[in-house]
């Protein structure tokens, strides 16, 4: 069977595996699998979300040069990308990542469609019982907002913090969350107003949400967009600091930057993968909604280095903080108050991922700004 | 800032790159040839604005490079439908998608890459009126470029034998070759200006506002120039109006968010879009009526 991977490694270009018609319906899903899938939301390139998960594919291609790599970008979150899987899978692909949230229904479709192939979806949920050849990855995104968040409550004058996001999904809702939380333990005035722009990349909304933040008297800016280097610009422009998503933009505001939180997908995507190709994925950690964070070690969400105006109490403040959340702790430990007063967790406790990302409906208290309900 | 001054002065800002692209569409559509590929002229003048930019750190030569690759997309769109006689609708979307796949294609290597952009310049004197001078006083050069862009093709096209012949190409372009005039020629350089000055208003959004290049960064607002067109008339001063009254709805949003206000962004979000929507019903009949023979030939439009 290994003979279809034989040749190039090309993307995009890999020819029907003809000699994978044999596939044996007794076979673990994705093992012995020839090649491995890729779809991404949008385009390689972004210096965010996409390029990371993209890398993260480029590093199975060179660890495991057996297999074929096949890479779609710009694949929208609809029933295209339940196409593109099955033409992947017509390619030999037996070990699909759906690396956007939207792209969940489509991935669920096609894993229901073939039992023997698995399908992985990066960061959303599956909330009823997961089939034996599917699961979600993620990483505690919120645990490096949280860090980062403290930078940038100690960062602040104004004591107001300004995020720029693109929907209210509980992923962002947490990171949200996680950044005033983290600001609040070091700098209990501060607030997080937030802005939302209903596109995961439109630099001209983009710059306008900043603007109006900055005018409002917001010192630090942060966000949650596929595209960040234009709200990195203008807070760089402006003259206020910067905190970072997805990647490490230092070199955009080298007078603003505090720090970020970035990916690095290698060593997750390759555990995945080996898994799958072994036999082992149903019943694995992976079949299931897997959530990696600093108590394991493997969080593929990591901080970013730190700018110039960071300083060192502050560097020591946040190396206490990540020790304690690798320990016992947890950027939600209670007392946790939503916006409205109501108590998200009480004293002391300490939330699993499940029951944060459950609670990620409302915002804290803090955060200036209101939810949109559709 | 106060909110009103804050939201009209967003609806300059972000209401410029349309405004460049629906003038241009004006002169276009005056002559009787509709463009939907100024979407793909926005788009490479946005990235050609970027990377020439980038390049030489100079956002002037930018923008004329901008204003060039927008320029050379619409003459593809004039080519084929001019002498090749494509239907215009059909060749403006083909044109689009052109535009997205080479700035994409071309664009991948620019999304990192830092450029010298336009900055804001104060007006000495204008920028210091209250109200008003916030408002329209305190932008980038462009911004003030298309304020006198926008009574200088209102003058030439009703004012002057240049815009004779134009709207004579629209109108009566029988008549033109009558006289020994080429209409065709008339008709190329009206879309060519239009995908040139669409492309300024590419560059604008990339070298002057986001100061940032990224794929498929006009997000439809080629598109909505097209509409703002169509509701306006074809009337400079008109899409002047529309062009802001969308920026001014996509300002809205982020300036009431911020003030923590408790809105329906959802709702708010989709305001820009529907205004085009509801003043195009509302108009739509009457301003049939009133476009060019050109045009109306295009859309198959009956005006009894």
């Amino acid at each position: 069977m290994l003979a279809a991977a034989c040749g190039s490694n090309g993307n995009d270009t890999g020819t029907p595996a003809a000699a994978d018609g044999g596939s044996s319906s007794d076979a673990a899903p994705g093992q012995g699998s020839t090649a491995v899938g890729f779809i991404f939301v949008g385009p390689k390139d972004d210096v965010g979300y996409n390029q990371a998960a993209y890398d993260g594919a480029m590093a199975v291609k060179k660890d495991f040069p057996d297999l074929k790599v096949l890479t779609q970008e710009n694949v929208p979150e609809t029933d295209e990308a339940s196409r593109i899987m099955e033409t992947m899978i017509a390619k030999g692909a037996k070990i699909i990542f759906a690396t956007s949230y939207g792209h969940l229904d489509p991935a669920m479709k096609v894993a229901a469609a073939h039992p023997d192939v698995v399908v992985v979806q990066q960061g959303n949920f599956i909330k009823d019982t997961v089939p034996a050849n599917t699961g979600t990855y993620f990483g505690t995104v919120y645990e490096p907002v949280y860090l980062a968040g403290i930078a940038a409550g100690k960062a602040t004058k104004t004591n107001k913090l300004g995020y720029v996001y693109a929907f209210p999904i509980p992923q962002t809702i947490a990171n949200i969350d996680a950044f005033e939380l983290g600001a609040q333990s070091v700098n209990p005035k501060a607030e997080t107003y937030v802005v939302n722009t209903s596109n995961w990349c439109d630099p001209a909304k983009q710059a306008e949400a900043a603007k109006s933040l900055l005018a409002q008297g917001v010192d630090v800016l942060t966000q949650h967009q596929d595209c960040t280097g234009t709200i990195t610009k203008a807070a760089e422009a402006a003259g206020a600091m910067v905190v970072g998503y997805h990647a490490d933009a230092s070199s955009l505001a080298p007078k603003g930057w505090v720090t970020g939180s970035e990916w690095d997908w290698k060593a997750m995507f390759e555990d995945i993968v080996k898994t799958a190709l072994d036999g082992k994925f149903t019943g694995s950690k992976y079949n299931a909604n897997f959530r990696s964070g600093l108590k394991d070690g493997l969080n593929p969400f990591v901080q970013s280095k730190y700018g110039p105006s960071v300083t060192q109490a502050t560097k020591d403040l946040i190396a206490k903080a990540a020790t304690d959340i690798a320990g016992p702790g947890s950027p939600f430990k209670g007392p946790v108050v939503a916006q409205d007063g109501a108590q998200l967790f009480p004293a002391g406790k300490v939330p699993t991922y499940a029951e944060i990302e459950a609670a990620a409906t409302v915002f804290v208290k803090g955060v200036v700004g209101e939810i949109p309900k559709g | 800032m106060t909110l009103p001054i804050e939201v009209l002065t967003g609806a300059v800002r972000g209401g410029t790159s349309i405004l460049y692209a629906s003038v241009g569409e004006s002169i276009a559509e005056t002559a009787g040839v509709v463009n939907l590929g100024t979407e793909g002229s926005m788009l490479a003048g946005a990235l050609a604005g970027y990377a020439i930019t980038a390049n030489t750190g100079n956002p002037w030569v930018g923008v004329l490079a901008g204003a060039v690759a927008g320029g050379a997309l619409a003459f593809v769109h004039a080519f084929f439908v001019l002498h090749r006689g494509a239907n215009q609708l059909a060749t403006g979307l083909v044109v689009l998608f052109l535009g997205l796949g080479l700035t994409s294609l071309f664009g991948a290597a620019f999304v990192s890459r830092q450029i010298h952009s336009f900055t804001a310049w104060d007006v000495p004197v204008l920028s210091k009126i209250p109200w008003v001078g916030e408002i329209l006083f305190q932008h980038d050069p462009l911004t003030y470029l298309s304020f006198v862009l926008v009574p200088v093709t209102w003058f030439v096209l009703q004012r002057t034998g240049i815009g004779l012949l134009v709207r004579g190409a629209g109108e009566r372009s029988e008549v033109l070759a009558t006289y020994g005039h080429d209409v065709r020629l008339v008709q190329y350089l009206a879309v060519v200006t239009g995908g040139l000055l669409a492309g300024i208003g590419g560059a604008q959004l990339s070298t002057a506002y986001a100061n940032s290049w990224f794929e498929n960064m006009t997000q439809g607002r080629g598109f909505v120039a097209v509409a703002v067109v169509i509701f306006a008339a074809r009337r400079p001063l008109a899409a002047m109006g529309g062009s802001y009254l969308f920026g001014a709805a996509l300002a809205l949003s982020p300036a009431l968010q911020a003030r923590g206000w408790a809105i329906n962004q959802f709702a708010l979000d989709s305001l820009p879009y529907l205004a085009v929507i509801v003043v195009l019903v509302l108009l739509g009949k009457k301003r049939a009526a009133e476009a060019p023979e050109g045009l109306q030939k295009v859309f198959e439009l009956s005006t009894s």
